[in-house]
């Protein structure tokens, strides 16, 4: 056997450090051949029992090191073994080998879990975004021409002061059959998540960026609602935008307060170091970022599909107030046991 | 801890120490901004590679489809674009994700560089940290980047190139601002980018069981008394032992003489190998003793 070293080779060693290392050193390499197979991603070939002595042997080598360090002088040979435990050390601690388990935890509360942990900086965010429309509202009922400025290009078509409650109306109506709508929802969703990607990386310059992006994005939307009001469309207007606005609105207002919570954590690390606090709000945005994405796709899908195809605003508002509950309920009223790790 | 690390750790700049949740002590070494770069440099190369031939292949396909009829044509088509969508948002996002999620930790453009993404702390690397990285990417690189090219066709292009260019630069020297070259990604996972360690495990010095060990003979008629072998430490010992695996015939020759001058024999007794093996040998044997005594010498100068 491989692992069985000669005997008579043990022996004619004329050092003990030496003999030590002939001794263990088919350990070492069953180790290495285990280690580098799995960094060559083949994690299906490793037999059961390769998989269970995987910390066994790890554990093993890292106690050879310690022993080499205080009894063996040979350079070569403690480098190896530094090398090998490291190596050793990535894979028994790295990512969780299955992405399906780290989804179930994901899904099961972990997501949940860490919106729940970021609910002030929500609260935040919420004031802002409500704030931002007020002030689009405010600004463009003053003068008209702030229209222009706050509201973006592409909702600039017909929808300008001006235009007549028939026109505003055509802009809201839905269409009858589904060419072009999934392309339409792809893009919007590609579009919106790397808004929210943005509004949560900024939050790297103390959130300020966040909130100033929230705002920007909410103003636009209070500019229109007034537009809107004016005609007395407020209803039909809300509902239009609540099919997927909901969902989408509320997936930005995570991402702002994602990005707010980093901002924040580093402004007011507490007892915590800088980089350490950066670090803890970071890992908990992420995840609810990875969250975000997943709401934008539900978002642009209802975008795309839902509100085309349901053109009277009764049923559109059904199904904004049917998802607007739902978030709410899964982030909010369900709760597993077992989101220790999230909260960690 | 560092007083437990052997002496041939003169401890680099880019050198750190990273305890295990076992609290074993190893040794890394933080990535250099050079191969980071490369790394980067040549991700970016994949990926702008893959985005044009996907969509080459797309459009090759859709020329394909309007040769059907007219409606179903249309369909296809609108279900490429769809395709075409998801795919170059996933390139952009989760080609980093995909490749730092597995074994190695690294991507394609990391592993030509020999570098890896680790934990800081020592502790589990989770998906989180590669997320959080991740997701940091779009802001330093490909937002700048984005800015620059749609500032070619606005009005106050100038302004907005400015802008973009500081903005990128902020980011892009981030890692000279902090000892263990972060970039802002990393401060926010938690985590590192250093060299992936690959050593081979070479020949025990003093065993004798075949070819491939260096020392034939151990049955060498050179003794040294115990004055001649306590004028070197373990730096010295380990720089012999470098020499002798090295085993070229002029650096054998000059150490072989320096040793000789040292302890006041004359070089010319013995042929250079047998010489400073028996002399490793007798050097490593004593010094090893005296480490299993709780005394070592780390090198000439100490007592």
């Amino acid at each position: 056997m491989a692992t069985q070293p000669d005997i008579s080779a043990i022996e004619a060693a004329a050092l003990r450090s030496d003999r030590f290392r002939l001794e263990r050193e088919g350990d070492w390499k069953r180790l290495e051949a285990i280690v580098t197979r799995m960094e060559k991603g083949r994690i299906r070939k490793l037999s059961d029992e390769e998989v269970l002595e995987l910390p066994v042997l790890y554990r093993s080598v890292a106690s050879s090191l310690s022993i080499a360090r205080e009894t063996s002088l040979d350079a070569a040979t403690l480098g190896y073994l530094e090398s090998l435990v490291q190596r050793a050390w990535f894979v028994v601690y790295g990512p969780r080998s299955s992405l399906g388990s780290w989804l179930r935890s994901f899904f099961g509360g972990g997501w949940s879990a860490s919106v729940r942990g970021i609910w002030f900086d929500i609260l935040i965010a919420l004031a802002v975004m409500i704030a931002g429309t007020v002030v689009g509202w405010l600004l463009v009922a003053n003068d008209p021409d702030w229209y222009r400025v706050i509201v973006p290009g592409q909702f600039q078509d017909a929808r300008v002061p001006g235009a007549s409650r028939e026109v505003l109306i055509g802009t809201l109506s839905g269409k009858e059959d589904a060419t072009g709508l999934s392309a339409f929802a792809a893009f919007l969703f590609s579009n919106n998540a790397q808004v929210s990607i943005l509004a949560f990386a900024l939050g790297f310059a103390f959130g300020i960026p966040s909130l100033l992006l929230l705002v920007q994005n909410t103003a636009g939307l209070g500019a229109m609602l007034w537009l809107y009001h004016g005609k007395g469309l407020t209803l039909e207007f809300a509902s239009w935008l609540a099919v997927h606005g909901t969902t989408e609105l509320f997936a930005i207002l995570l991402a702002g307060a994602a990005g707010l919570h980093i901002g924040r954590s580093m402004a007011f690390p507490g007892e915590r170091s800088l980089i350490q606090a950066a670090g803890e709000a970071g890992r908990r945005a992420s995840q609810v970022m990875v969250g975000v994405v997943l709401m934008l796709i539900v978002a642009a899908v209802l975008e795309g599909f839902a509100r085309q195809l349901v053109g009277d605003w009764p049923g559109r508002l059904t199904i904004g107030l049917f998802m607007l509950a739902f978030w709410l309920a899964y982030f909010f009223v369900f709760r597993r046991q077992d989101h220790r790790e999230a909260l960690a | 801890m560092t007083q437990a690390l052997p002496t041939r750790l003169r401890r680099g700049k880019r050198d750190r120490t990273l305890v295990t949740p076992e609290g074993i002590t190893l040794p890394i070494t933080v990535a250099s901004r050079g191969s980071r770069a490369g790394a980067l440099i040549l991700d970016l190369i994949i990926i702008v590679l893959l985005q044009v031939v996907t969509t080459l292949a797309l459009i090759w396909i859709a020329f394909g489809s309007l040769n059907a009829s007219n409606f179903e044509g249309l369909s296809a088509l609108e279900f490429l674009f769809v395709v075409w969508v998801i795919i170059m948002f996933l390139f952009r996002n989760a080609y980093f994700l995909f490749f730092e999620l597995g074994a190695r930790g690294a991507t394609p453009g990391k592993r030509l560089a020999g570098i890896r993404i680790a934990a800081r702390d020592g502790g589990r690397l989770s998906v989180e940290m590669v997320v959080a990285r991740n997701l940091l990417r779009d802001i330093e690189l490909f937002l700048p980047i984005g800015m620059l090219f749609s500032a070619f066709d606005s009005e106050n292009s100038g302004m907005v190139s400015l802008a973009a260019l500081a903005w990128f630069l902020i980011f892009m020297l981030f890692p000279f601002f902090n000892r263990d070259r972060l970039r802002a990604g990393d401060v926010i996972a938690g985590s590192w980018v250093v060299e992936t360690p690959r050593r081979k495990l070479e020949a025990a010095m003093t065993a004798t069981d075949g070819e491939d060990r260096p020392m034939a003979a151990p049955t060498s008629a050179i003794e040294f008394s115990d004055e001649e072998l306590a004028v070197y430490g373990e730096y010295e010992l380990q720089t012999l032992e470098r020499v002798l695996r090295e085993d070229r015939t002029e650096s054998l020759a000059k150490v072989h003489e320096a040793i000789a001058a040292k302890i006041g024999r004359h070089p010319y007794d013995a042929e250079s190998r047998p010489f400073l093996e028996a002399y490793y040998r007798q050097l490593r044997a004593r010094l090893e003793t005296g480490m299993r005594m709780g005394q070592r010498k780390a090198d000439k100068f100490s007592g």
